[in-house]
């Protein structure tokens, strides 16, 4: 591994890392979508704030564009407060229509803007290492790293500060405004740390893979816990193993990395939504089937001690008539029998049924319960 | 009177013209329907999530025929469709987050698919990279047959089962109850919006796709309250959209779908503004008379008790001040001048004012109406 390879991959983990804090806490609140229509009009302040400035290293770019991110916010809400369309409608008018003063504005400047448009969807993690902060001329690493290295460590203080505030907000809203904490402030804090997040991953990954590192973690971690500082872990592990394994997928493949990145945040999500150990796909689905068995069995030792020592229970004890009575498949029927013979429940001769003991127990603590 | 003529005998500007036209129909007229049933980010998603459709189309098929890419395009979003709804219905991960996360995975797995193409030596690559922002220059007439083609199909469908999609927009518990196949129809209602975002791809990209489904709808919303009429206004706003943001990035040379996309912001501003009933502008102008007209009945009432302390001379005029002891002096002001106009007071010397024959009228009727009023339980 060369060092340029090496500084690619820290900062790929860094971006994950600064995008997993925020975004656990918008896909907890149920705004995972505010962070598409907040990191496409980013763009819109990146440019804007280069026109004042006309220097596309300026941190001032930054702080422009995370104002830029707000105001989509506050946008949104306004058109929402006219009553006149839904939430959702106002969230899909609104960030289109500023990425597209963006896309245009960036081709009308084209010739001074070393920006372009596709740039802005892919992200240029493999160029961070050739941007070097150099102050005095000592090399201290790529920019890339010192300002997502920065973000990181606000979203981190930030999010630690205001641990409790932010928790309780996003659990019981209604409790937090009781005991005095601005749900506003609030909303509108969470919404800039995405904005400067947004901004800074911006760089790195585009506009449209922010989405991915901000959501997909903290999707993948929800499905293995319950705790919100273990969630919190989680996600920024998940994001960070994302970033190197889209790295290595990337060269394997010679693509594009941010891409790569997403793409393996689903392998991720995928992989969580299937194996996680209490509510993947996987074991929920033994569950049930274990239960389904558990569950017929029951009933047929249930049948059997209804009808044991009545007169009828020579007919009712018989194979093919649980087949007629439990409405069972006849393949089923059998093997309900035999599962329940291997447990010791129930002894048969050529078509007739008996309880044993352990059976019998069984029956009426099944129809007790 | 260029442009027109352009339209008619300029072969690239017409194909790209009428192509708009039919991406804004087939968009306005199934956007109308998702703005309704409040999936607009729904659109969002599967419009990004088409991406890998049409990278992985060409790589497989090798081919840049509009309908091979379009089928690609059209999977590619339907297998995100459903992905979404799977995801909410087998996990806790709500219905944003499944969005979010599909929307962006699949985006960037055609990312990768796309540099993937790109770096192959083969030739014939080029264009793919149009299906970001759209560029409605490179449509070629077989894009817009295809299209219009597509698109028919969707608008049919619309058509035929009018009546089901309606019931299921605006009442679905009602239409399960009627025995309609609920799951059945909503399937198909999401398809046909797949569809919507398959026609427009080549002229306005991935990316901005999803504002071409839902500014038509959510303009022509402001303008009625009849489904009918809203979808057929739906599709003529979205045409008129297409064409205006195409003739205009032609000659401009602008990104296409963003020049589409803020024409039909645009048309959406003015109808949130001014739509009859509903718009802003509207409101804002009667909640404005409305002060006015308070603001005039109170001063008439003010100058009425005035002149009630002097029963034995009711045309005593009396001097302004006494008005802004009890009121603001531009209400006062206003309002005085407004009585002036309509002949209800009259000014004498020395700012002071009379209220006139019809002003007592005015103002006992007022009276009598405040009174009763106030009876009433």
């Amino acid at each position: 591994m060369t060092p340029a390879q090496l500084e690619v991959q820290i900062v790929a983990v860094v971006v994950a890392a600064a995008c997993a804090i925020p975004g656990a806490f918008l896909m907890l609140r149920r705004m995972s979508m505010m962070s598409d229509a907040i990191s496409h009009p980013v763009l819109l302040g990146i440019v804007l704030a280069f026109f004042v400035v006309a220097d596309l290293r300026s941190p001032l770019l930054i702080g422009g564009a995370a104002v830029v991110g707000l105001a989509t916010v506050v946008l949104v809400e306004m058109v929402n407060r006219t009553g006149l369309v839904r939430e959702d409608t106002a969230i899909g008018l609104v960030f289109p229509a500023l990425f597209s003063i963006a896309v245009i504005l960036i081709s009308a400047a084209a010739g001074d803007v070393h920006l372009d448009s596709d740039a802005v969807l892919l992200g240029e993690l493999a160029f961070a290492p050739f941007n070097r902060f150099a102050p005095f001329g000592v090399d201290l690493g790529p920019v890339a790293l010192w300002v997502m290295g920065g973000i990181l460590l606000i979203n981190v203080i930030v999010g630690g500060v205001f641990y409790k505030e932010l928790k309780l907000a996003t659990f019981d809203a209604g409790l937090a405004t009781a005991l005095g904490f601005s749900p506003a402030l609030i909303h509108y804090g969470l919404m800039g740390m995405v904005s400067v997040t947004a901004v800074g991953a911006f760089d790195a990954v585009g506009s449209i893979l922010v989405v991915a590192l901000m959501i997909g973690p903290p999707a993948a971690a929800h499905l293995l816990t319950d705790r919100l500082p273990r969630m919190l872990g989680l996600s920024v592990v998940i994001g960070a193993a994302c970033a190197i394994g889209g790295y290595w997928l990337a060269r394997a493949l010679d693509a594009n990395i941010a891409g790569a990145m997403a793409t393996v945040v689903g392998v991720a999500f995928a992989a969580a939504l299937l194996l996680a150990p209490e509510r993947g796909l996987l074991v929920t689905g033994r569950r049930r089937r274990r239960q389904r068995w558990a569950f017929a069995r029951q009933m047929l030792l249930i049948h059997l001690a209804t009808h044991e020592g009545t007169p009828a229970a020579a007919a009712e004890s018989r194979i093919d008539h649980m087949q007629r009575h439990m409405r069972w498949q006849p393949e089923f029927a059998q093997r309900v029998v035999q599962s329940a013979a291997e447990r010791g429940l129930v002894t048969h001769d050529a078509d007739r049924l008996y309880l044993t003991e352990s059976g019998r127990n069984a029956a009426r603590l099944a129809s007790v319960a | 009177m260029d442009v027109l003529g352009d339209l008619l005998f300029d072969y690239t500007l017409r194909t790209v013209a009428l192509g708009s036209a039919v991406l804004g129909i087939v968009s306005g007229a199934v956007g109308a329907f998702a703005v309704l049933r409040r999936q607009a980010l729904l659109g969002d998603a599967m419009s990004h999530a088409a991406l890998p459709g049409v990278a992985l189309a060409f790589l497989i098929t090798g081919s840049r025929t509009p309908l091979v890419l379009m089928i690609g395009a059209a999977l590619a979003g339907w297998v995100a469709a459903l992905a979404i709804l799977g995801i909410i219905r087998a996990s806790r991960v709500k219905a944003d987050a499944a969005m979010a996360l599909i929307l962006s995975v699949f985006f960037g797995a055609g990312l990768v698919v796309l540099t993937f193409i790109q770096r192959q030596p083969a030739a014939g690559k080029a264009g793919l990279d149009r299906y970001l922002f759209g560029q409605a220059a490179a449509l070629l007439e077989v894009d817009v047959i295809t299209m219009a083609a597509v698109g028919a199909i969707a608008v049919l469908a619309l058509l035929v089962l009018w009546k089901e999609f309606k019931l299921l927009s605006f009442n679905p518990d009602f239409a399960a109850s009627l025995g309609f196949p609920v799951r059945r129809l909503d399937v198909l209602l999401t398809s046909l919006l797949v569809i919507a975002i398959v026609v427009g791809l080549k002229t306005v990209g991935v990316v901005l796709m999803s504002a071409m489904v839902v500014a038509p709808g959510a303009a022509a919303r402001q303008w009625t309250d009849r489904l009918g009429v809203m979808v057929i206004l739906s599709a003529a706003l979205g045409a008129f959209a297409g064409v205006a943001g195409s003739v205009i990035s032609t000659t401009a040379h602008t990104a296409t779908g963003p020049t589409i996309v803020l024409v039909a912001t645009g048309i959406v501003a003015v109808s949130l503004l001014f739509a009859p009933r509903r718009g802003l502008a509207w409101a804002r102008l009667r909640a404005w008379r409305r002060r006015r007209l308070l603001a005039l009945e109170t001063v008439l009432a003010d100058l009425a008790a005035l002149s009630a302390q002097h029963a034995r001379e009711p045309d005593r005029a009396h001097h302004v001040a006494a008005l802004y002891a009890v009121r603001g002096r531009s209400i006062v002001d206003r309002a005085l001048a407004a009585l002036a106009a309509q002949g209800l007071a009259r000014r004498g010397a020395g700012d002071t004012w009379t209220l006139t024959e019809r002003g007592h009228d005015r103002a006992s009727r007022a009276a009598r109406l405040r009174e009763a009023d106030e009876g009433a339980p």
